[in-house]
């Protein structure tokens, strides 16, 4: 992991404790790289993540494949403390280091026709381990998708880096996508592809069981999991074997600024 | 002993060498030894509690199946390891409870209402509750003298509550993770295979006559 330099963002979460650097790193879901919360760490060195292309395309002014370097150059990176809740049931609070989402959606000029932007990962089986199984945990390669307006917002990044230095294979180096009031699952890994369409995208985990994981995503402690309660949460690193659960918070704690974004929507509907 | 009154009749197999059973106690509690003194120290990773929950889980589930691999080893291989399926079975039950006791203590933090909702809504917590429950008249009948009070037959007809218990622990473990991954899935199969081994032998041999209990 390289340095980089970041300036402190207002968007922060400030009064939070960081979660470890070695329990953000060692800790992961990543099922590309096998399906143990440990396996990522392990497994993911294969993933080669130099030199990177991103390709933009679909109802865009500029469609090229930029270098991960270009795609990011004319932002200067900010750190953003942002909560992460996962849908199982744990958080952690991470120190991210990337540029908003905005700053590259606008440089690459997306008509008046995208309605969503769509990502998706690689797919790479000899430098994955976990995408070659018996049963196909996902209908690789992962994707994921937002509403315009979600991938426009102030809190939405792409990061690069996480605790000053650019990420570890197993938090999705080189860049990947970060909503913090989503669950985890939104923020798609080692994206390779940006697409700009009309129509509301397929995400990985809506394939794999829509009636557990919507297209929203959104952190929400009144809708829980079909399988289990989503009313408290673990955070990371706290407590031990003694961890207490912590009431979740709506929208993760970022209801002031996105609440807006759904205004009559019914959210048990739009899980 | 009634438990070992059907081998009577079996041929004489490989000679197992005679291990004390305590010593398949003794090591059949290192795991959880092993496991809390890990916890105790934080050596369990970023999530230990849930960790400790799992692997204390998956332990019951292991000594469950061992259990239940008792006797087509007896049936098809001549191995008679009948003296230590008490002891196989009762370790079942020891780390089942030791597991629901992590969830109720650690993971749920005694907060009643958040574990009734979970065993009223959580089909995979409703299984793994009924298991435990089923689990707990055998463990409390695995000795001598319950077998004297009840009779053979009766107890063996009890002890085949066994097989619900096993499908039950399964399930449970199938339906707590997301997608499909192939862990939980091998274990299943073990299972439904110890199943369909007795199932199948059911149809296939002529019931034995009956052996009064000793």
């Amino acid at each position: 992991a390289a340095p980089l330099s970041a300036t402190k963002s207002p968007l922060s979460a400030t009064d939070e404790k960081l979660t470890s650097r070695k329990d953000i790193t060692t800790y992961n879901n990543y099922y590309e790289f096998g399906t143990d919360k440990a396996s990522p760490a392990q497994n993911a060195h294969t993933l080669k993540t130099t030199p990177w292309t991103v390709k933009v395309d679909g109802l865009v002014a500029k469609p090229a494949a930029y270098a991960v370097e270009d795609l990011i150059k004319e932002s200067s990176l900010e750190e953003r403390i942002y909560r992460m809740r996962c849908v199982e049931g744990w958080s952690m609070v991470i120190p991210w280091v990337g540029i908003p989402l905005a700053d590259v959606i606008k440089r690459v000029e997306p008509q008046g026709s995208a309605k969503y932007v769509a990502f998706e990962t690689a797919y790479r089986p000899d430098e994955m381990s976990g995408v070659d199984t018996l049963i196909p945990i996902l209908d690789w390669p992962y994707v994921e998708g937002l509403r315009m307006d979600e991938a426009m917002h102030p809190l939405t990044i792409l990061a690069v880096g996480l605790y000053g230095e650019t990420l570890p294979n197993q938090n999705g180096a080189p860049i990947r996508l970060v909503v913090p009031w989503k669950y985890g699952f939104k923020g798609i890994k080692s994206i390779t592809r940006i697409s700009f369409v009309e129509k509301q995208p397929e995400t990985s985990w809506n394939k794999q069981a829509s009636n557990e994981y919507g297209f929203y995503a959104n952190v929400n402690p009144a809708v829980d999991h079909p399988r289990w309660s989503q009313a408290t949460e673990r955070r990371i690193g706290e407590g031990g074997l003694f961890v207490k659960r912590r009431p979740t918070l709506m929208f993760n704690g970022y209801a002031d600024q996105v609440a807006q974004l759904y205004m009559g929507m019914d959210l048990k509907k739009f899980y | 002993m009634a438990g070992q009154a059907s081998t009577g009749g079996a041929k004489r197999g490989f000679s197992v060498p005679q291990i004390p059973k305590i010593a398949v106690y003794i090591v059949g509690f290192v795991p959880a030894v092993w496991l809390f003194y890990e916890g105790v120290n934080d050596r369990l990773g970023a999530d230990p509690m849930r960790y400790l929950e799992q692997a204390l889980g998956l332990w019951a589930l292991r000594f469950l199946i061992a259990s239940l691999t008792v006797t087509p080893l007896r049936q098809l291989f001549s191995v008679n390891l009948l003296r230590y399926r008490r002891a196989l079975g009762l370790l079942a039950f020891y780390y089942a409870a030791l597991h629901l006791l992590i969830y109720l203590v650690l993971d749920q933090g005694l907060d009643l209402a958040a574990i009734g909702a979970d065993i009223i809504k959580r089909p995979y917590i409703t299984i793994g509750m009924a298991t435990f429950i089923i689990l707990t008249p055998l463990a409390l009948t695995s000795n001598n003298a319950a077998i004297k009070r009840l009779g053979g037959q009766a107890w063996a007809r009890l002890h085949r509550l066994v097989y619900a218990a096993a499908i039950g622990a399964v399930l449970h473990f199938v339906l707590v993770v997301k997608s499909w991954p192939l862990e939980p899935l091998v274990y299943a199969a073990i299972v439904m295979a110890l199943l369909g081994y007795r199932l199948a032998r059911s149809f296939t041999k002529k019931p034995s006559p009956r052996r009064r209990p000793a």
